[in-house]
């Protein structure tokens, strides 16, 4: 507690990077994720291997990597602190688990809905986005939980990278403070006062959505 | 003036030859029922008047686009051509009103007061207005049947096709689906183009009948000359055995 009390300020500026990094990210990576399902379930072909090239080249290296890449190799062409760095990784990193959620979520909606909205006169577009994918989302939302949890916890990559976050700070507390169990046990109980209510959200989303289906 | 043409068309899914040779056409005003056994092909050619299935090789005119041509667009022609399904389509994460309201405010940029007023006369025309509110999955197959009707009928289309619009419906429901499309057939001026397995409505309601199987029109008559003599033997056979029911 006295741990705690005397470096407060140092955790609450970390927890407030977090939430912003999550924030970002969380919405960026909905609409690249949502993107690029589309692009992946194109019937033109050369768009359809663009976003599964997408998908499969960043689900399949490691965060870190990707995270490295930005700070060290991007960052050298365009001007970006760690933080920035960090975010954009955790963006583009989430956006391909996300995209497969997503994909997976227009693919169980009958195809039916579409050759409806279709015929109705809609366009692709405007099928797609009022009928299509909001039934698609709520399909995929259990798995979407995940993937947002996930991020959250992902964030502390910026830590590596000097992105001020939570894990940044933790690690400045454990050094200076010589109590490193005390400093991450503090870290873990902050990640999850943000876990915890983004779960019951998505817990009450789900049961909240079947009703009104 | 003709609504839809079909020139020489032929249809493939892969190497199965779905329509051979179709020569067909349809003017305005007209009510035409497609009849056949399953498998004939009177979906697939009811799916290519609005573009739902492409055509491989000829010529297929509707409201005198020609659907062949890469460079027509087909959301035009859907505007003025409606299509009823056998399974509804209706759209499940909206009520019923915003079924039949979505389309003409997106398409037709419609007022929204007077879209409503329109939307709610052609539930009441359907006998659903009390259902206003309710989600399609409330619904029994019939009404969603009669609501995916008031649907099409809200762009005011010129031509309405129907896919076996009865054929996934509890028998006490297809009277009423049945009785409303009567009402259209004989209220309007608008093209319908009705594949079904009715032949009572087919008597009652067809300027025409087509029949078809192995994905060729075998017959294309007049209603009366339909139903006494067909001059096809597949066709003849084809009555014989439905009216053996």
């Amino acid at each position: 507690m006295t741990l705690f009390n005397h470096y407060s300020a140092l955790f609450f500026s970390g927890f407030g990077y977090t939430i912003l990094a999550s924030l970002i990210a969380l919405v960026a990576s909905l609409i690249l994720g949502t993107f690029f399902a589309l692009l992946q379930l194109s019937k033109k072909r050369f768009l359809a291997m663009l976003g599964n090239a997408y998908v499969q080249f960043l689900r399949n290296v490691p965060l870190l990597i990707i995270t490295l890449f930005f700070y060290l190799a991007v960052a050298k062409v365009i001007k970006m602190t760690g933080f920035v760095s960090g975010t954009v990784a955790l963006s583009l990193y989430t956006s391909a688990f996300i995209a497969e959620s997503v994909r997976a979520g227009i693919l169980a909606i009958d195809h039916g809905q579409m050759e409806g909205a279709l015929a109705n006169g809609l366009s692709y577009g405007q099928a797609m986005s009022r009928v299509v994918l909001p039934q698609a989302f709520k399909v995929a939302l259990p798995s979407l939980g995940n993937q947002l949890i996930n991020l959250v916890k992902n964030s502390s990559i910026l830590a590596f990278v000097g992105g001020l976050d939570l894990m940044y700070q933790g690690n400045l507390v454990a050094a200076s403070s010589f109590d490193t169990f005390t400093s991450y046990l503090v870290v873990g109980l902050f990640y999850l006062v943000l876990t915890l209510p983004l779960s019951y959200v998505m817990q009450y989303l789900e049961e909240h959505l079947q009703e009104s289906r | 003036m003709s609504m839809i043409e079909f020139k020489d068309v032929e249809k493939y899914y892969g190497d199965f030859h779905a329509l051979k040779d179709i020569n067909l056409t349809i003017d305005a005003g007209e009510t035409v029922v497609l009849i056949g056994p399953s498998g004939s092909g009177k979906s697939t050619l009811i799916r290519t008047v609005n573009g739902l299935e492409e055509i491989q090789e000829g010529q297929l005119l509707v409201d005198g686009f020609d659907l062949h041509d890469p460079k027509t667009d087909m959301n035009k022609i859907r505007k003025n051509v409606g299509m009823v399904f056998q399974h509804f389509n209706l759209y499940n994460n909206k009520t019923v009103l915003e079924n039949i309201m979505l389309a003409p405010r997106l398409v037709l940029k419609r007022d929204e007061e007077e879209n409503k007023q329109l939307a709610m006369a052609l539930l009441e025309r359907v006998g659903l207005a009390d259902k206003a509110n309710n989600r399609p999955s409330a619904l029994s197959g019939g009404q969603k049947q009669r609501v995916a009707i008031a649907r099409s009928l809200a762009m005011k289309p010129k031509c309405l096709l129907f896919d076996e619009p009865t054929s996934a419906l509890d028998p006490e429901m297809i009277g009423d689906v049945l009785r409303v499309m009567k009402e259209i057939a004989e209220d309007s001026d608008m093209t319908m183009l009705v594949v079904t397995h009715e032949m009572g409505f087919a008597k009652a309601v067809a300027d025409r009948v087509i029949f078809m199987a192995d994905g060729q029109i075998l017959e294309d008559s007049s209603t009366e000359q339909f139903f006494q003599e067909p001059s096809n033997e597949r066709a003849k056979k084809f009555l014989s055995q439905v009216a053996n029911h």
